[in-house]
């Protein structure tokens, strides 16, 4: 590649445009970052790699119109995304990932620690990932993979997880949220408060949850717990005999029929609810949007035993470095300024840095999303669709409430490969 | 330049004729069977490099140890070992990977001889009753359909129809047949058999379709004109004769029912495990020896099944 490119003085994007198996092989093979000469004349572009939460059209248009730097996403199943950073980590620049992944992707030393110098906005990213406690002061449940245990390195090469603050930060924070289970309130016509009604024989062959081993076992976990069977000194981190146990009850429920399927992606979930295939189960937030959004009574119930939260955030490939690095810092500093954040806000996620995304929302916007209070006017989705009437209050209400109700996080555990075998059985049996 | 004339001298003796001595002495020197193996060498080629050295790799990672985030190179049976952990210590009773594997083979059996029913019937009257070829053509593609459509697509399609709340349950609800929605239409066996068979008896119909339009007519005339009735005309000359598509059919639909567990998983609402579903969570969770352990198991598996076939009806002979 370099020779050709050295003789003829063919540029890149004419490579590029000429055959596009090539341009996959050069993305491949980090050959793209051999000739900085080339790339100065090139547009600024940096090969975005995650799942579809933070990526949208909207946000990559408007990075483009403030920062001129084109972001072109790469996007895959949390799962995939692992996969892809240990097998090839040059096909990517950028890296949105969960922070539950990082006990897997750090250790490979495939990824580029973030100066948290270099991040104008770090010391205003919200205290729930920094100190584990929300801006009121509630203190976050700590069980499995939580951000902040998992948020510093050691020093800038190191693969260890640093236990008090550094200035190398894993993954800069963007967005996050507290999942609970979502039911078909006009099917149930009664109220639910409690993670055990997913195994309640009330809902036999209406039940599902999600087939993802390390987020399913968790909310498998948070109903154990809800049953009062067990008590887990850490439901993010079980012994042998914990997983045991709860596979043990989560089969004798399939057994005996309760679930209907178990659905692996948003359209799946979607399309279970709707179709009233299931009345309760495990869900997304935007998933209960959209399937509220077809006119269909839906809602994201919160549960007393509380939330199983997730987060994601950004880190950089090994292999970016010079002015594409500083394209990705410039790139992240554009992420926290806040249309993002807002952006992601509207769609019912929270933002890391919470003062830029208020700044770039209307008062009652964040009085619907942030504060819990009914909504003064008619909330629109960022596509501008209607999602709810004025009057309405977010589930779960505000911020304080729901990300202070946070009892786990979602985890990679020490016993992960026993882990993923149990539930292979789980969902075999 | 200098080959690829050959070759064509080759395959064509009037060329040679008439052209001039040495360049024919030249071709004769050749050899007909290293002209054979020039022929096929790019397809061995190909073969060699995308299907023969790939699963050397697979096979020799699955005798690679593993952690949470990288293969180790050593040897190590740990692939294997931790598939059928626990599986002794539960015999008479079938641990979970066998079940899975002996379901694996019960949703492919019922599959092989479904598809091979309606694709017999539908390639025998393609052939035989259809008189035009544009006819032929036409409905040959119409069999195509299933693959025009994704498997989110037919996901979704299912749902309204076989669904709880569904076209086939309301419609039964209101003859007044049955009073509770029939759960079982939709995630379970049925589904995935209904669903496999939609897509897959294509495969049978094609090189069944393939043999019969060869069977020599005048073989069915002499059959007749013996006195045989269509039912002996069938079993004696049609089936026999197109028994190579039979089996190419065969090979076709079990190697890809071995290996599915997209259809499988979609319809069977994940609730339904076969061979692949544990390849690919393995692969999910980063366990690449095992998965390639599994890869192994399978294709091992699939194999036997294909010898035993092909014991049955030697193709080359038929071909």
């Amino acid at each position: 590649m370099t020779e050709t490119t050295k003789k003829t003085g063919v540029s890149r994007r004419t490579l590029l445009k000429s055959t596009a198996g090539l341009a996959g092989l050069a993305a491949g093979s980090g050959a793209i970052t051999g000739f900085p000469y080339v790339m100065s004349a090139e547009p600024k572009v940096l090969r975005y790699l995650g799942t579809a939460v933070n990526e949208g059209d909207d946000i990559s248009k408007q990075c483009l119109k403030d920062t001129g730097i084109k972001i072109e996403y790469i996007t895959a199943t949390t799962d995939d995304v692992t996969k892809r950073v240990m097998t090839q980590p040059n096909s990517f620049d950028v890296l949105d990932t969960e922070y539950f992944s990082l006990k897997k992707i750090v250790p490979s030393g495939n990824i580029l620690a973030l100066d948290a110098k270099k991040i104008k906005q770090f010391d205003n990213i919200t205290p729930v990932f920094t100190k584990g406690e929300t801006p009121g002061g509630k203190k976050i449940g700590g069980q499995g993979t939580a951000p902040w245990k998992v948020l510093y390195l050691e020093g800038k090469d190191s693969r260890k997880f640093a236990t008090s603050p550094t200035e190398f930060v894993t993954l800069i924070p963007t967005v996050y949220n507290a999942d609970t289970l979502g039911i078909r309130p006009d099917l149930i016509k009664r109220p639910i408060g409690s993670w055990s009604e997913l195994l309640n024989p009330e809902f036999k062959g209406k039940a599902s949850i999600l087939n993802i081993p390390s987020i399913g076992i968790m909310d498998a976990a948070m109903v154990v717990e809800a049953t009062g069977k067990y008590k887990y000194a850490d439901k993010g981190n079980m012994t042998k005999e914990e997983i045991d146990l709860t596979m043990k009850v989560m089969t004798e429920a399939k057994k005996a029929g309760q679930f209907r399927a178990f659905w692996k992606d948003f359209n799946e979930s979607v399309n279970l609810m709707a179709s009233g295939e299931t009345v309760i189960q495990s869900m997304w937030s935007p998933a209960v949007t959209k399937v509220r959004s077809m006119g269909i009574a839906c809602t994201f119930q919160p549960l007393k035993e509380g939330y199983r939260s997730w987060a994601s955030g950004f880190c950089v490939s090994k292999g970016v470095s010079g002015a594409k690095l500083d394209w990705a810092y410039e790139f992240v500093n554009w992420f926290l300024s806040g249309y993002a954040g807002a952006y992601l806000n509207r769609q019912g996620y929270y933002s890391a840095v919470l003062s830029t995304a208020k700044a770039n929302m209307e008062p009652y916007e964040w009085a619907y999303w942030m504060e819990g209070k009914p909504a003064e006017k008619d909330i629109k989705a960022p596509d501008g669709s209607l999602l709810e009437k004025a009057g309405s209050v977010r589930d779960g209400g505000s911020y304080e409430d729901r990300m202070g109700s946070v009892a786990c996080w979602n985890a990679v555990m020490d016993e992960n490969d026993y882990m993923v075998r149990k539930w292979n059985e789980f969902i075999a049996a | 330049m200098d080959t690829s004339d050959n070759i064509l001298q080759q395959a064509s003796p009037d060329l040679v004729r008439g052209s001039d001595m040495a360049r024919s002495a030249k071709a004769a020197r050749l050899s007909p069977s290293f002209i054979s193996w020039l022929q096929a060498g790019p397809m061995m080629l190909v073969f060699l490099a995308f299907f023969l050295i790939p699963l050397v790799f697979v096979v020799i990672v699955s005798f690679w140890d593993y952690n949470e985030y990288q293969l180790l190179p050593a040897f190590s049976g740990r692939g294997y070992t931790d598939t059928f952990e626990g599986c002794i210590a539960q015999l008479p009773d079938l641990c979970t990977i066998g079940k899975t594997y002996v379901k694996t083979l019960k949703l492919c059996f019922l599959v092989w001889v479904i598809t091979l029913f309606i694709g017999f019937w539908v390639a025998y009257f393609l052939a035989f009753h259809v008189k035009s070829k544009t006819w032929q053509m036409g409905l040959s593609l119409l069999c195509t359909i299933p693959f025009w459509t994704s498997n989110v697509i037919r996901m979704i399609a299912w749902i309204p129809l076989l669904g709880r709340n569904g076209l086939v349950n309301s419609g039964l609800m209101k003859t007044g047949l049955i009073n509770q929605p029939v759960e079982w239409l939709l995630f379970s066996e049925f589904s995935v058999v209904l669903a496999l068979v939609h897509l897959f008896t294509f495969f049978m119909v094609v090189p069944i379709f393939n043999s019969m339009i060869r069977v020599d007519r005048s073989l069915i005339e002499a059959a007749y004109d013996a006195g045989a009735t269509g039912f002996q005309t069938l079993v004696n000359v049609i089936i026999p004769l197109a028994k190579p598509g039979i089996v190419i059919g065969s090979i076709f639909v079990i190697t890809i029912v071995m290996g599915d567990f997209i259809t499988i998983g979609v319809m069977g609402g994940q609730q339904i495990a076969a061979a692949g579903k544990i390849i690919e969570t393995r692969v999910n969770a980063l366990q690449f020896p095992a998965a390639a352990a599994n890869a192994v198991i399978l294709l091992v598996i699939t194999f036997l099944i294909i010898t035993m076939m092909s014991r049955i009806v030697d193709i080359k002979k038929e071909l």
